[in-house]
């Protein structure tokens, strides 16, 4: 993330985002393949490290090897086998949804997790009980703990769809896009863009 | 050049500014729009700190005002900076000037640089 000037003076936080060429390596039809989809392939990978089937598959498209595929459903780009999509299909001042996997926190307690508020004072002679997350529900009825109870555990790393996002800028001979705001995951995580 | 540099460099373009830090005198002009009107406001002081690095840089200038001391915030590559103006350059230890808030009077006062000559001795 950084923060750029708007032509009106106003500094603004933004992300900034290689927005493919994406190549559309295949085109999946309800005829064949029981639905309708576009697979797009973005980012070199090596062609050593590649196996055959790919590589094939790959110059079926007449495109070298990629690192990541992605199949977008029912998609409207009409766009043949071998052709690239590019940040040229977004327009400035739009506004976007990003999808991404957000940063992993790891084992995390309730009080980050699901905001709660601890339980207790820090002081009046209470200690170790500024994080904690109560009670967890009654003894004798229902003697057991509802599903879906909020506790500690895993946080982040997760698929999120941030919605509502501006496209402030567009540089479409280096494909950048600057996007308002923050997209989930870190520095040079894959997010799909949609509009 | 990689994706920061390039957004940075086509977002302001490139600015030329007088050297200045952490304990020099100068004067920003600062554009300010009211309405649709358009003006230009000075504000001199003495720099506190300069943070950050590329387009994002920010840098700190203290002045006392009516008895009271006032800090502003100004981002290096700002639009609304009309200039920037070195009055004098001064001669401190720190790089971040903090310590000048919890001073008054002649303790804040900041030593002014002086140009330094260099002599040299003929050793017979």
């Amino acid at each position: 993330m950084t923060s750029v000037f708007e032509p009106n003076g106003k500094q603004t936080a933004c992300t900034i985002i290689e927005a493919g060429p994406c190549v559309v390596t295949q085109k999946k039809t309800v005829d064949t393949d029981g639905y309708s989809a576009l697979q797009i392939a973005f980012g070199e990978a090596k062609e050593k490290n590649t196996p055959k089937a790919q590589i094939n598959h790959f110059a079926k498209a007449s495109t070298t090897p990629k690192s990541v595929v992605k199949e977008l459903r029912n998609c409207s780009i009409d766009k043949q086998i071998g052709e690239s999509i590019t940040c040229d299909i977004f327009a400035e001042g739009e506004k976007v949804s990003v999808i991404g996997t957000t940063k992993g926190k790891g084992f995390q307690g309730v009080v980050k997790r699901h905001g709660f508020s601890g339980v207790g004072e820090q002081s009046h002679g209470q200690h170790d009980r500024s994080r904690a997350p109560g009670s967890i529900g009654g003894s004798s009825y229902p003697s057991r703990v509802f599903k879906g109870m909020r506790m500690a555990g895993r946080m982040g790393n997760d698929r999120v769809k941030v919605k509502a996002l501006r496209v402030v800028k567009i540089f479409p001979e280096q494909n950048y896009i600057l996007i308002s705001g923050s997209v989930p995951g870190h520095n040079g995580s894959i997010v799909l863009i949609q509009n | 050049m990689d994706a920061l540099a390039f957004v940075h460099e086509q977002m302001t373009g490139k600015k030329e500014f007088p050297k200045f830090k952490a304990g020099d005198n100068i004067t920003v002009n600062y554009k300010i729009i009211e309405g649709n009107k358009e003006r230009i406001q000075s504000f001199k002081g003495d720099v506190l700190k300069r943070q950050g690095s590329g387009g994002t840089a920010t840098f700190t200038v203290r002045k006392i005002s009516d008895g009271v001391g006032v800090e502003r915030l100004f981002p290096l590559f700002s639009p609304n900076i009309e200039s920037i103006v070195v009055n004098k350059s001064g001669r401190v230890r720190r790089a971040k000037l903090f310590y000048l808030r919890e001073r008054q009077g002649k303790s804040a006062r900041i030593k002014e640089k002086k140009q330094i000559h260099a002599t040299a001795r003929v050793k017979s």
